[in-house]
Order: structure tokens, then sequence, then C-alpha cells
């Protein structure tokens, strides 16, 4: 909906003439919540705000410890380290760091693009700054397409009919490698979202919920290179059993998996939302946990491409980046988010109920087992691609056997997560290297340094290899 | 005799419609009211909100997605023809351009097999050496799922809208080929002869004596390879997404929406039937009594 034209027009036909929501200017509730968050997002404070998150996020991806970002900025001066660290960032092509974040529409290399999304709140601020209109501002015509499943998203990414595509975070890991498909080098330029996913078990297993006791349980999983896949093996082997013999994983698209799950076809899931709580709102199945108690704040989807466009567009690239970060800003607000949910429930994005979206975003939320639960983090969308997060991944394909032989996991982990190629420049500008680019992270308890990643994978009591 | 004939099946027919209709009503009734509000605590009805209930019975409850009733069905199908041809961006659009959309890559496969299949047919008719040296490739690849070539298109020709054209091409090829070759080497002996006889030009012989002699085999070749196409268009559809009456349906089933599987479905089975009435038209206008 358009700002300047008339609110109400009774004598346009190409207009539909509804009064569907509160205020009674917009054509639904949907249009009311665009029209509301891109007020909100067109004040100074949040551009401010949006500006201000673009720089931290990136000066964080380059100094994980803050006592080094601090030493780093004390040794050079501030406006020495923007001016380097702009002359470097992203893949050394952009002009300085204002330029990366607040940024200008002139040179884009591409105007028209087209981005796969799969419809999972995952892909939220993929999704919302369409709507939203934070692509156009931009400079860019962007085009978001539903995805019928991450095969079909990893083969159009490798055809090249998507310039940008919404994945999980591992496929571009194992694309680069080769694993499951060509070797074609790909980027994550962003996480998309962290936490946000749940096992789902159906209701007749409500009295089953000891892990120990699930041999014979067939699961799905979204895609084998994916979070869920990995955390899912994860979990099932803390309790001794092999996910390999014990359990059956299946690969099922995630819209699909709730149909699945009332036909009895699978015992549960580990996926993505909505369909963890759609599954709560058919009264087919419940939210035996969610993947925030398994490792609080870790990856799920990423924002990426190929390092070719990249190459080929970097300002466009730029754009797209300044685009969903801003939108990622948005969606880390929890006031924004009842709004968000209505922005993309309708049926050209989720296609849900906005019910069940909302109480993914908002945190507050039917278990399925009488409860209403409140876990204002159960769904976030920290940008940072960690590269530890990459090193968790390989070691977890190591484990189950994707890739065989030693893995580089810092040089693979480097080469497809963003933004550390700069410590390498850097270092060639005979400045002062940022240590450990790697935070630690808990899983289950259970501590991983990835500088020690090679012993890591090879210290659990089930694996492949 | 045969319009009361006519009268009688179709009366029989709409008796039928009824009959379906009347058991899918009975099916459907809503069973009791839910539990009464009153012994609920205020945790309880906030949860049954949050499942999309209506504990406390003001306005209306939300949709679920059970088996729709007769009358949800019936605004679901006015809704999508009322407006057939909205258009809200790539992933959203009205019925009728999701229709034409199918609609098109079925005719673009099934003019490229003709295209193949007809001529080749006649080739191997003709020739009972290309007969005996195609055969084995034929049975080998005719009995192939289409939809298992999607993964081999979508690799080798990069590009998912022509695979979806190709997979339709792939499967309406065989039947057409098939029947244009029985078809062709099925002429009568003596019409040959005659052509033989006057010295006609292998040329002329083929469109004036074998063509319109082996037409209506063909047709009926063409008639089941475009019964399979529109079979196969929903399943690629469903497979490749984007556009498309099967992506429509994969699209509403990702939000477990009944009446619009439902409404989708009816559509295909009517389209079908009116593709299949075409060629049964065309088939008559070329069928010839010996």
């Amino acid at each position: 909906m358009s700002a300047d034209r008339p609110p109400f027009d009774p004598y346009d036909a190409d207009r539909p003439l509804r009064m569907g929501c509160g205020c009674g200017r917009h054509g639904s509730d949907a249009e009311h919540a665009v029209a509301t968050l891109r007020a909100r997002s067109e004040t100074a404070e949040f551009e401010t705000y949006s500006n201000s998150f673009v720089e931290a996020s990136l000066m964080k991806a380059l100094f994980p410890q803050d006592a080094v970002r601090r030493n780093f900025l004390r040794a050079v001066g501030r406006r020495t380290a923007m001016a380097a660290i702009g002359s470097v960032l992203p893949v050394g092509t952009l002009a300085s760091l204002q330029a990366m974040a607040q940024g200008s529409t002139g040179g884009l290399e591409k105007k028209d693009l087209k981005i796969g999304f799969i419809p999972i709140t995952c892909a939220t601020p993929l999704i919302m700054a369409k709507p939203l209109g934070f692509y156009e501002k931009q400079g860019l015509n962007v085009e978001v397409v539903k995805t019928a499943g991450w095969a079909l998203i990893r083969d159009k990414m490798l055809n090249k009919e998507y310039d940008a595509t919404h994945f999980l975070s591992p496929m571009p890991l194992a694309m680069t490698m080769g694993a499951g498909s060509n070797a074609v080098p790909m980027n994550v330029a962003t996480i998309q979202n962290t936490n946000g996913q749940a096992i789902t078990l159906a209701n007749k297993h409500k009295d089953n919920r000891d892990p120990k006791n699930w041999k014979g349980f067939k699961f799905a999983v979204p895609f084998e290179f994916s979070m869920h896949n990995f955390l899912l093996r994860y979990y099932v082997a803390e309790s001794g059993l092999d996910p390999d013999r014990d359990i059956q994983i299946r690969v099922v698209p995630p819209p699909e998996m709730v149909a699945n799950l009332r036909a009895g076809n699978i015992d549960g899931y580990l996926g993505p939302d909505p369909f963890n709580q759609r599954a709560v709102f058919e009264e087919v199945g419940f939210l035996h946990l969610l993947t925030k108690d398994l490792w609080d704040g870790h990856p799920c989807c990423a924002f990426g491409t190929s390092t070719e466009f990249i190459k080929a567009n970097p300002n466009t690239f730029a754009a797209l980046y300044r685009a969903v970060l801003q939108a990622a800003a948005m969606a880390r607000k929890a006031e924004n988010r009842p709004l968000i949910a209505k922005v993309i429930s309708p049926q050209a994005y989720l296609n849900q109920p906005e019910t069940v979206v909302a109480q993914v975003l908002t945190g507050k939320f039917a278990d399925g087992l009488g409860k209403v639960q409140n876990v204002p983090d159960r769904a976030d969308f920290d940008p940072m691609p960690w590269q530890s997060m990459a090193v968790w991944m390989l070691t977890q394909m190591q484990r189950w056997g994707y890739v065989k032989g030693d893995v580089n996991y810092k040089q693979i982990a480097e080469q497809v997560f963003l933004l550390t190629d700069a410590k390498k420049l850097m270092k060639e500008m005979g400045m002062p290297v940022p240590a450990g680019a790697y935070p630690k992270f808990t899983i289950m308890g259970k501590a991983f340094d990835p500088e020690k990643a090679a012993a890591y994978s090879k210290s659990f009591a089930i694996q492949r290899t | 005799m045969t319009k009361t004939l006519g009268f009688r099946a179709g009366l029989l027919s709409l008796l039928l419609l009824l009959l379906i209709l009347g058991v899918w009503h009975v099916a459907t009734l809503s069973g009791p009211a839910a539990a009464p509000v009153l012994n609920m605590t205020p945790e309880e009805i906030e949860y049954a909100k949050l499942l999309g209930k209506n504990p406390t019975g003001e306005g209306g409850g939300a949709v679920k997605s059970g088996f729709p009733g007769l009358a949800e069905m019936a605004a679901v199908t006015l809704q999508h023809l009322s407006q057939p041809f909205y258009d809200n961006g790539p992933n959203d659009k009205g019925v009728g351009i999701q229709l034409g959309h199918s609609l098109g890559r079925v005719a673009l496969g099934f003019v490229l097999a003709a295209l193949v299949a007809i001529p080749l047919g006649f080739v191997i008719g003709m020739s009972p050496l290309m007969y005996r040296a195609l055969d084995p490739f034929i049975q080998v690849l005719k009995p192939i799922s289409p939809l298992a070539w999607m993964p081999l298109a979508l690799y080798t020709i990069k590009d998912s809208h022509i695979s979806g054209i190709f997979v339709i091409f792939i499967c309406s090829i065989w039947p057409m080929l098939l029947n244009t070759a029985f078809g062709v080497a099925s002429v009568r002996r003596e019409w040959l002869n005659v052509a033989k006889t006057l010295e006609v030009s292998p040329l002329r012989k083929a469109f004036e004596v074998i063509l319109p002699a082996a037409a209506p085999t063909i047709l009926t070749g063409m008639r089941i390879s475009m019964g399979i196409a529109w079979l196969v268009i929903v399943a690629a559809e469903m497979l490749v997404g984007g556009t498309g009456i099967g992506y429509f349906v994969w699209n509403e089933w990702n939000n477990l929406s009944l009446p619009n599987v439902i409404f989708a479905i009816v559509l295909i089975g009517v389209v079908g039937m009116l593709l299949d009435l075409m060629f049964a038209r065309l088939q008559k206008a070329v069928t010839y009594v010996d």
C-alpha cells in the first residue's frame, strides 16, 4: 500500500475496498502491520539503531573478544581503525565502514534479484524485508520466491536461478566441500536466526519422554546438512542411542512434517517452526523440548550466496547485506514481533494461521501438554556468523561420516563464513590481528573448544569414524 | 430412444452427485459443542485460545484444518471463482493464473513430444529394421516414472521451468510414438500396393495414404499422452514449485487447508476431462469407416 495514494478509493476498479484493520485505513490486518512497522523503521531512532547495529555486528565479527577490540582501537585510533576496517569489508571491496553501514544506492551491478526461501520462521528477516520495503530502500528490486524443499534450494543455487538464498547454515559448508553435490564455493553472509527449533513428538508418546526408550522411533529432519539433523543426532546419542541404527531419521520437507505426523508415518521430528507449533495447534503433537535447551544460541538458517555472485556484484551484495541486517535488527526487538507475525503469516509468505506464527515469535505458546509457556528467547535473530559455529558443524559432519578423513576446520570455516578474510588483509596491511574469532560454546553441558576440534569430533562414544 | 437414454443417464448422474454430497454433509456434521466454559480456569481458557479454539464463545472461532463441510467448501469455491486472476506477487496468485501456467507447460511439452514422436513413429512404422533396432530402448524408457527423471533433468538442464516441460515431454512421447508406429505399420497392404502401382512419390504416399489411414490410431496415442501429461504436471509442479496448479496444491498442503486442496482436486479433474473431450472430438473428426 503506497503512502501517496488516498486511503480509500471506492471508485477504483483495481483496488479492493476492504476495511479489515483496526484503524480502517488498510485492506487487512497484515497491511496495517506493514504500515506500522514501516513507520517504525523510518524513525530516526530506528535508523540510528539499525546503522549502529550493522556496524557493531561487523566489529563483533572481527573482534569477538571485547578486550581485543578495545586494545586495537586504543592502539591505532578510532579514525584509522574505521578506515582500515572499512577498506577490507566485505571481501575487500567497499569504500568504508560507513558506506557499508549506511550505504548509497549508486554502483549496483545488478538490481533485479531472486531470493529463495523455505516458508519457515527462520527466514523471517529475509521475508519481512520485502513487504517492509528494506530491499527497495537499498535500490534493489527483489523477488522472494517460495521454494518446495532444501534440495531444490541447493539445485537452484547451483543453477544460478537464485541470486541469493535462505540456506540451512551447514549447507554452504557442504556445498563448498562438495558433500552431496558438486563442489561450488558458497558463502554465509549472515546467520538468519538462532534457537527457534524444537523436537515435536506425536501425542501418543506423551508418557514416553525419555530418549533412552526411543529405540525404533522414526524421526524427520528437514535436510541431511542441517542443524536439525546434527542436533537430533547429538541429542539421542547423548542418551546412548545410535542415530543410524537405533532410530530412523528421514528427510522430510518442513511443510510436510505435520501431515506426516498426523498420518503416523513418523513419531516425531526436530524441525523448524512454525511447524512445531502447528502440530500443537492441530493437536497432533506436543513440544518435547526447544532446541534452545540443547544449545542456547545455536545457529540455524543462514542468508548466503555463491562466492562467484559476491565477486561479480560486490555493491549489490553489500546492499542486500544491509537490507537483511536491517530486518534482523528490527526482528530482534520484542515489541515488533507480534506485528511481524501479521506481516509474514499471509498466503504469499508462510501461509499459516497468524496465532501459530505469533506464538513462535513472541515465545508465549501452548506446549501441547496443557500449559502456556513463556520463553521470550524461543526464537532470536542474531546475525553473527561465528566461525566456531562452522567448525562445530564440520565436527558433526565428520562424526557422522558425511565427510571422510581429516578436515581443515578453520580453513573451510573462514572460506565460507564471511568477514574473516578481513583478518588476513589486516595482517598484510601491517595491522595488529585480533585473536580468536572462535568463541566457545556449550552443547548439552559439554564444552566445545574450536581450537581442539579434531579431538572433539573423536571424543564421542557413538560416532561413525 | 437414445435421447431418453441420455436423459436417464444424466438423471442418474445427478442423483449420484446428490448422494455423494449428502453423505459428505452428514459425515462432516460437527459433533456436540465443546465443554462448557464455566469450569475452565483462566489459564485453560488462554491455552484453548492459543490452540485456535474459542472457549468463551464470542465471535467466530478460528478456522481449523478439519475436513470441511459443504458450506465451507462452497465459500472457498466461490472465493476462488470470483477472483481467479488476482496477482499478489510471485507467491500468491489467483487460481486462474496458476491453471494458465500449468496448461502452458503441458501444451509446450506435449507439442514438443508430438513433433518428435509422430515423425519418428512414421519411420519406425515403415521400417521393420528401425522398429527392431529401437524397440529395446523404447521398452526400457517407457515404464520409467516421469518424476524419476526430475533430479536428472534439474541437474543437466539447470533450469527448473524447462525441467518441468522436459518431464512432460518425456512422459507424453511414448504412447504417441508407439501408437503412430502401430498405426503406420498396420495400414492395409492393398492401399499401399495401389499407391505403388500408381508410382506415387514416397512423400505423397506418406501424407495422402498412410497419414489419413493411421490418423485415428495416432490420435488415440495423443489422447492417452495428453491424459498422462496432465497427470504428471501436478506432481511435477509440487516438486519444482513456483507456479501452477500443482504448486497451489502444495502451498495449501503446507497450510493443511483441505478445502483449498479439495477445490484444486475438483478443478484438476474438470480440466482433465475437458482436455480429453477435446481430443475425443478430434478423434471423431478423423475416424473413417472401412
